[in-house]
């Protein structure tokens, strides 16, 4: 190490030192299960990122899987077979690697709907609230009925309508984009009515004036100068609303609508395992029912923390 | 008043025109009806008289207005799948549907309620915190898999209850109903407590905060130092003052029910308009799809109509707040 280098180095420590002494760490350290939340859920993402590395083996292959193995109990049970350590499906795919594969699908559809709908959502409010009059007024009633409808119910809408016009057929890689889209399109109220409000507030603020006055183009006072300032409760509730994009793919996938069961995600696994679950067959179903149930219960912990830290009025 | 409730009564109209447009363009433009009707080695000329006796080819807005008045009238057309009319089916399947929705709601204030009483009375025992605890854990899981975790447990395991279907129904004429039969009954706990749940840790939540907040109250206080024993307190002065928000927002969430049986449906193949509409869906059963979207728009049009207008009544302050109480 030069002593050029060390410099950035005992900066980066520095900053390690402020973010390990600021509010949010001083609360995280404070709250026991709020560790255990973010530790489990950084396990999920761990696995989610390198599946095929952790994976006993892979599931989509089709090589590698043999009908002959279909329906192996877990290693505890009789019969059990130690390459399937909790289990293998109808198919002879191990438990433990389509969960793992499962939770890799769940996480990345749940955060692209995420994005989807904060992209929409704050643009949308951003425009509401820095135009205001008749685009305002258009833009929170068509909000406002969206939200006196359950997210669920207008996701399988769209999915139904996409699946109208696309045909029955169009499976594949299409049915992610129709699942990200129709959830993302049913979270995009609560992005917009927050982004609002900060939005009007932050619009008569002299910074924004100043910008106005030197003639920056209102596109660019929006992006540039409004948005930085309104992001912060965006965060909070992408990490809500994280949990509940997750809850919907995989109550869409249970219901046959959501993802393909090619490369099933933990509700199509769970969907498929409970036409077992009479046979004797409940590990299919079970397993990956725990796993969807904690990471769920992990990411929302994980959200109520962040509402609670980032509210200056609950400090 | 009146300029109110007549806005309100447009703009609902408004919303029901919007969602008839939005079922009547997936009924004109998603496939082609006539194709859904005929077998495929129809002729060309069978086709083109079938389609005139539609009226698919008069202008689309004229298609659009028989569509509207057809609908006010309860007339959506026959379902391709089923070939029967869909005003028929739906109103075969209702019953299922409104007595599942009617327990749910009845166990949600049932066990909701003292729930959220007694978390609220006694903060900080350790039953207090089991109950918060199951309601983190309620609010978390999804409906689906509540279901099954309960079907795996009762039905597989215990061997206690049926897992699926209504139980054995009568037949009133009008109305089928399993509440008076012991298997409708036993069929009907498992996917009542399903639906239930989430609404229930919703009350008990919401039921909770207001008691400690009527609880510092001055006149709690001063019925406390008149020496009133405690349960006239808690039950006559505390209780009473919670219970406005909780009935708005049960009423609330009567239609999120109604919309929620869909899944609960499904887990148990309870035969309500739930699960006909997700097999509508599947096999892409455009009619059956249009009349379920308008049936539950009109449900949750004319429920916030009403809130809103109750709103208005009670208290005009409140207006404000009631789109934050209505949202998930």
């Amino acid at each position: 190490m030069s002593v050029v280098s060390s410099l950035p180095g005992r900066r980066g420590a520095d900053m390690l030192r402020r973010a390990w002494d600021s509010d949010i760490a001083y609360s995280f350290r404070q709250s026991k299960v709020t560790m255990v939340a973010a530790a489990v859920t950084l396990v999920y993402f761990v696995f989610a990122l390198f599946a095929p590395w952790i994976a006993p083996h892979d599931p989509y292959d089709l090589s590698s899987v043999s009908l002959m193995d279909s329906f192996m109990p877990p290693v505890w049970e009789e019969g059990g077979d130690p390459r399937f350590l909790l289990g293998s499906d109808d198919q002879g795919r191990g438990i433990l690697s389509t969960i793992i594969y499962g939770s890799r699908i769940s996480l990345a559809v749940g955060f692209a709907s995420v994005i989807f709908a904060a992209v929409l959502g704050v643009t949308l409010g951003l425009i509401a609230g820095y135009a205001g009059g008749a685009v305002d007024a258009f833009i929170m009633r068509v909000a406002e009925v969206q939200l006196s409808f359950p997210a669920i119910l207008i996701a399988l809408l769209i999915d139904g309508v996409a699946r109208g016009v696309l045909g029955n057929e169009a499976q594949g890689d299409i049915a992610y984009f129709v699942i990200i889209l129709s959830i993302g399109l049913s979270f995009w109220v609560q992005y917009a009515r927050t982004v609002r409000g900060s939005c009007m507030v932050e619009k008569n603020k002299e910074y924004v004036q100043a910008a106005r006055v030197i003639g920056v183009r209102p596109a660019l006072v929006v992006f540039r100068h409004v948005l930085p300032n309104v992001l912060g409760p965006v965060l909070v509730i992408a990490t809500i609303t994280l949990a509940l994009a997750i809850i919907t793919e995989a109550t869409l996938s249970f219901l046959g609508v959501g993802v393909p069961p090619t490369s099933p995600s933990l509700g199509t696994m769970i969907r498929i395992g409970n036409d077992f679950l009479f046979s004797g067959e409940w590990w299919i179903t079970i397993f990956p029912g725990v796993a969807l149930a904690v990471l769920v219960l992990a990411v929302n912990l994980l959200g109520d923390w962040l509402r609670d830290a980032l509210n200056p009025k609950l400090r | 008043m009146i300029a109110f409730i007549v806005r309100r009564l447009l703009q609902s109209l408004v919303v029901m025109l919007v969602v008839a447009l939005l079922a009547f363009s997936m009924f004109r433009f998603i496939g082609d009806p006539v194709n859904q009707m005929v077998g495929v080695d129809t002729t060309e000329e069978v086709r083109e008289n079938l389609r005139e006796r539609l009226g698919l080819n008069d202008p689309v807005s004229v298609q659009f207005g028989r569509f509207v008045v057809n609908a006010a009238q309860l007339d959506f057309g026959i379902s391709y799948q089923h070939k029967k009319e869909v005003s028929n089916l739906l109103a075969e399947r209702a019953p299922a549907t409104l007595e599942l929705a009617f327990l749910s709601a009845i166990f949600a204030l049932i066990v909701g309620v003292p729930m959220g009483v007694y978390t609220g009375l006694h903060r900080d025992s350790w039953l207090s915190k089991v109950f918060l605890t199951v309601s983190l854990v309620g609010i978390s899981l999804p409906t689906f898999l509540i279901g099954i975790l309960m079907i795996f447990i009762f039905s597989v395991w215990l061997g206690w209850l049926p897992s699926f279907g209504r139980g054995e129904v009568v037949d009133l004429g009008f109305w089928s109903t399993g509440l008076l039969t012991v298997s409708g009954w036993q069929a009907a706990i498992m996917p009542s407590i399903t639906l239930g749940l989430f609404q229930m840790t919703l009350i008990m939540r919401l039921v909770r905060a207001e008691m400690l907040e009527v609880l510092r109250t001055d006149y709690v206080k001063f019925a406390r130092a008149r020496g009133l024993p405690n349960r006239a307190v808690h039950f006559g002065h505390a209780l009473k003052n919670t219970l406005v928000p909780v009935i708005t927002i049960t009423g609330l969430q009567l239609g999120s029910i109604i919309a929620f049986a869909i899944i609960t449906e499904t887990v148990f193949q309870w035969p309500g308009m739930g699960l006909m509409f997700l097999q509508a869906i599947q096999t892409v059963d455009i009619p059956i799809m249009a009349a379920y979207l308008i049936l539950i728009a009109f449900i949750f049009v004319v429920i916030n109509l009403i809130v809103d207008i109750l709103y208005y009544v009670v208290d005009p302050r409140l207006r404000i707040d009631r789109a934050t109480a209505a949202g998930h």
